[in-house]
C-alpha cells in the first residue's frame, strides 16, 4: 500500500511536467493549428531563465579582506556578491537562495516575449502550409535555440538548487499512519505539483470565465466566424501563444532544482510531450492534462521492482506501448474532439 | 538500356561516373596545402556519403512518394547494424551474408512496424513511428542488453564462434577475402589518391539502390504512391485499398535502411543503439528535405551536402579561423573570428539547423529546386531574347 502511495506521488512530478508542456502544446495546436516541435525548446529556455537568474545573482567582485594576509603574506581577498553590496547582507542571501522562485517573475515576460517573436516572426507564416512543413520549420527552430544555449552555458548540466526551506523530504506516510520512512517525498516535488495544479487552473479559468477565454474558445471552435463578426482573432491567438510559451517556460522554470537543465531537457520532454498530446486527443486541453498526468503516474508504476520483475524493461517503454495502443483503439485519442486533425 | 528513359539513363550514368570517380574527384587540392582540409576524399568519409546516401534513398521513396513523415526510420538501420555484426559473430566475416541478414531482418520489422504505423496517416503516423523508434532504442539499451551489449554496443570478439570461416580467415569484414578497410594509395604529384575496397562494395549498392529507386518512381507502382500523397481520400473513394501500397513503400524504405544499416556495421564491425535515437531519425529527414523530398537526386545530394559539411565544418577551430583572417587588421580580424566562431567547429549544428530552416521557409523543394529556379532563370533570360518566347492566354 505504501508503496502504491510512493509511487503515485512519485508520478505526480513528471506527470505534471508533462502536463504543462502538453497543455502548451495543444494551446498552440487548438488555437493556431500549428504543430509546435520547438515547444520542448522553451521549456529549457524556461529553465535556463532560472539558471541565469542564479548565475547572475551569483556575481561576485574580489574585495581586500581586511583582517589581514594568508600564510605567504599576500592580501586575502574576499568574493562579494554584487546583491549583497546593493540590498544588504540578508536581503542579497535571501535572494541568492529564492534564486528559482524569484525566476518566474523573471522568466513571465522573457517567456512571453519569445512566444509573440515566435509567433509572429516565423510560425506566422506557416499557417496555410501542411502540417509536414510546420514539423519540420519547428524542428529546425528547436536544434538552433538548443545549440544557441549549449554556445552560451556549456554542454553540462548546471545545478540549480532549490530553496534551502523546501531542500529536504517530507514523510508523507507518517500522516496517513504508515511507519516512518516508508513514503518520504521531497518538498520541492510537493510544490512542483501544487504550483502546476495552480497554473492549469489558472489556465482554465482564464479560458472559461474571461472576455478574451471566450472569444478564444469561440476562436477554436469556428475561426472564420469569429472573424466575420468584427474580431481580431490573430491578434488574440498570438497572446495565446505567447501565454502557451509562458506555461511552458514556467514548468522549465521550476523544474531546474529536480533535473539540473542541460541544454538537450527540451527534446527529450519533447518527444513524451507529443505522445501526451495525441494520447489526451489532438486539440482537447483537459485530455492533455488528463494524459500527462495518467502517462507520468505509468511510468513511475512501471519502474516498481514487483512490476519490472513481472515484465523486464516496461519502464523504458510504457508510455509509447500506451500511446501504441491507444492510437489503435482509440483513433482520436482519450477526449478528442471530431474533425480535428482527421485527415 | 536498363529500360529506362534516355533522361533517366544520363541520369544513372552521371551518378555512377560521379561515384566511382569520387575518390579523385573530392580530392581537388593537393595534400599538404593548405585547402587540403576541404577534400572529402578519404575512405572514411566517402563511405558515409554513400550509405546515409542509401539511407536517404530509401526515406525518400516512402516520404517523397507517399508524403508521409515517419520520425522512426533510424530504428530500421539500428536493426541492420546488429543483425550484420551477429553474423559476423556467428557465421563468417564474408559480407554478404551480413547485408543479406540486415536487409531481411530490416525488412521484417518494417512490415511489423509499418503494419500497424499506418493505420493513421498526417502527424499520428509520425507519432507512432516515434513511438516505436524510441521503444526500440530504449529497449536496446536495457532489457535487449544480451542481444545488444547496451552501452557499450555490439562489437566482435575472437572468441566468436564464425562456424564458416577458417583458422586462417581474415579478421576484418570482408568480401571473399578483400577487406573492406584495404586500400591502395596513388600519389600523382602532390596529389594523392586513396582507393578503398569498402567504399568501392558501398558505391556499387549505391547504385542498385539508385536505380532501383528510378524504376519505382517511373512504375505505376510509384505512380500509385504518389497519388496517394495528392489525395489519399479520393483513392479511397474509387473503391480502391491503398494500405498494401503505402506498407510496400514502407518496407522498402525500411529493406533500404537496412542495408544501410548493415553497410555501416561492415565498415566498422560496430554496432551501438544510439544509431536508433530519434536525433538520428531526424537527420535523415533533414537529409531529404534538405536535398529535395521526391526527387531522384535530392536525397543523396542532402546526405552527401549534410556529411561533407558536418565534418569540414567541425573540424574548423580558432586557430584555423584567425589564420583565414590573418590579412586583415587585428581589430577586424577578431572581430570576423568572433562572429564565425560560434558556426562552426562544436557549433555546427547551429549552422544546420539554420541552413535547414531558411531550406524549409524558402526553398521548399530543396536544393534540387534551388538548381532547377537557378537553371530556369538562365534559361528564361536566353529567351527572352528570341521573339517567340511569350506565353499565349490558355482561353
Amino acid at each position: 500500500m505504501d508503496a502504491i502511495l510512493l509511487q503515485l506521488l512519485n508520478g505526480l512530478d513528471k506527470g505534471s511536467a508533462y502536463a504543462l508542456i502538453a497543455l502548451g502544446l495543444t494551446l498552440i495546436f487548438g488555437t493556431l493549428g500549428v504543430v509546435n516541435f520547438a515547444h520542448g525548446a522553451i521549456f529549457m529556455i524556461g529553465a535556463f531563465c532560472a539558471v541565469t537568474l542564479s548565475k547572475l545573482f551569483n556575481m561576485s567582485h574580489k574585495a581586500t579582506e581586511p583582517t589581514g594576509t594568508d600564510f605567504l603574506g599576500n592580501p586575502k581577498f574576499d568574493d562579494i556578491l554584487y546583491v549583497v553590496d546593493w540590498f544588504g547582507e540578508d536581503a542579497g542571501a535571501w535572494m541568492v537562495d529564492w534564486a528559482v522562485p524569484l525566476a518566474i517573475l523573471f522568466a513571465v515576460p522573457i517567456m512571453l516575449a519569445v512566444g509573440f517573436i515566435m509567433e509572429r516572426g516565423l510560425i506566422k507564416h506557416f499557417y496555410k502550409r501542411p502540417h509536414a512543413d510546420q514539423i519540420l520549420v519547428t524542428f529546425g527552430l528547436a536544434i538552433v535555440l538548443q545549440e544557441v544555449i549549449k554556445y552560451f552555458y556549456g554542454a553540462n548540466p548546471i545545478p540549480t538548487p532549490a530553496p534551502e526551506a523546501f531542500r529536504g523530504s517530507f514523510d508523507f506516510g507518517v500522516l496517513l499512519g504508515f511507519d516512518p520512512n516508508a513514503v518520504i517525498y521531497p518538498y520541492w516535488r510537493l510544490i512542483y505539483f501544487a504550483f502546476s495544479a495552480l497554473i492549469i487552473g489558472g489556465v482554465f479559468a482564464f479560458l472559461q470565465f474571461t472576455t478574451f477565454g471566450m472569444v478564444v474558445r469561440a476562436g477554436m471552435a469556428d475561426r472564420e466566424t469569429v472573424g466575420l463578426l468584427g474580431i481580431n482573432i490573430d491578434k488574440r491567438f498570438t497572446i495565446m501563444f505567447g501565454i502557451a510559451a509562458a506555461v511552458a517556460g514556467l514548468a522549465g522554470v521550476m523544474y531546474a532544482p529536480i533535473n539540473s537543465p542541460n541544454y538537450h531537457m527540451g527534446m527529450d520532454f519533447l518527444v513524451l510531450s507529443f505522445v501526451v498530446v495525441v494520447v489526451g486527443g489532438m486539440g482537447s486541453l483537459p485530455g492533455a492534462v488528463l494524459a500527462g498526468f495518467l502517462l507520468g503516474i505509468l511510468e513511475s508504476f512501471a519502474s516498481m521492482n514487483e512490476i519490472k520483475n513481472i515484465l523486464p524493461g516496461i519502464d523504458q517503454i510504457i508510455i509509447y506501448l500506451v500511446a501504441i495502443i491507444i492510437l489503435l483503439t482509440r483513433p482520436r485519442g482519450l477526449m478528442g474532439r471530431k474533425g480535428v486533425m482527421e485527415d | 538500356m536498363l529500360a529506362l528513359t534516355k533522361k533517366d539513363l544520363s541520369l544513372l550514368l552521371v551518378v555512377a561516373v560521379i561515384t566511382l570517380a569520387a575518390p579523385i574527384i573530392l580530392n581537388p587540392f593537393p595534400s599538404g596545402s593548405g585547402m587540403s582540409q576541404f577534400n572529402a576524399g578519404y575512405p572514411d568519409l566517402m563511405q558515409r556519403f554513400v550509405i546515409y546516401g542509401i539511407f536517404a534513398i530509401g526515406f525518400n521513396i516512402l516520404f517523397g512518394l507517399t508524403g508521409y513523415l515517419s520520425f522512426g526510420h533510424a530504428a530500421f538501420l539500428g536493426v541492420g547494424s546488429y543483425s550484420a555484426v551477429w553474423m559476423f559473430k556467428l557465421l563468417s566475416l564474408n559480407v554478404i551474408p551480413a547485408i543479406m541478414l540486415s536487409v531481411v531482418v530490416a525488412g521484417l520489422f518494417s512490415v511489423l512496424i509499418g503494419y500497424v504505423s499506418l493505420r493513421r496517416s498526417g502527424i499520428y503516423f509520425s507519432i507512432l513511428t516515434l513511438a516505436f523508434a524510441q521503444m526500440s532504442f530504449n529497449l536496446a539499451y536495457s532489457v535487449l542488453t544480451p542481444l545488444t551489449n547496451g552501452e557499450t554496443g555490439l562489437q566482435l570478439s575472437l572468441n566468436d564462434p564464425r562456424i564458416l570461416d577458417g583458422a586462417s580467415a581474415a579478421t576484418y569484414p570482408n568480401l571473399f577475402g578483400a577487406q573492406m578497410n584495404d586500400s591502395t594509395t596513388i600519389a600523382l604529384g602532390n596529389w594523392s589518391f586513396t582507393f578503398s575496397v569498402g567504399y568501392y562494395l558501398c558505391a556499387i549498392l549505391l547504385l542498385l539502390a539508385f536505380y532501383i529507386s528510378i524504376r519505382i518512381f517511373r512504375s505505376p507502382f510509384g505512380m500509385m504512391l504518389r497519388a496517394v500523397k495528392s489525395n489519399q481520400q479520393r483513392m479511397n473513394y474509387t473503391g480502391l485499398n491503398t494500405r498494401p501500397y503505402t506498407l510496400a513503400a514502407f518496407v522498402i524504405s525500411g529493406m533500404y535502411a537496412g542495408l544501410a544499416g548493415g553497410l555501416l556495421a561492415s565498415m566498422d564491425p560496430l554496432a551501438g543503439a544510439d544509431r536508433m535515437q530519434w536525433t538520428a531519425s531526424g537527420e535523415v529527414v533533414l537529409m531529404t528535405i534538405l536535398g529535395g523530398a521526391g526527387t531522384l537526386l535530392g536525397p543523396v545530394l542532402g546526405a552527401g551536402f549534410i556529411k561533407y559539411f558536418e565534418n569540414i565544418f567541425s573540424k574548423i577551430n580558432e586557430g584555423v579561423l584567425q589564420a583565414w583572417f590573418a590579412f586583415m587588421p587585428d581589430g577586424l580580424q577578431d572581430f570576423f573570428v568572433a562572429i564565425i566562431y560560434p558556426f562552426v567547429g562544436k557549433g555546427w549544428h547551429l549552422t544546420l539547423g539554420l541552413m535547414f530552416m531558411l531550406v524549409v521557409i524558402f526553398l521548399p523543394g530543396g536544393l534540387v529546386e534551388g538548381g532547377q529556379r537557378i537553371g530556369r532563370m538562365f534559361r528564361r533570360k536566353s529567351r527572352s531574347e528570341t521573339p517567340d518566347g511569350k506565353t499565349t492566354p490558355a482561353e
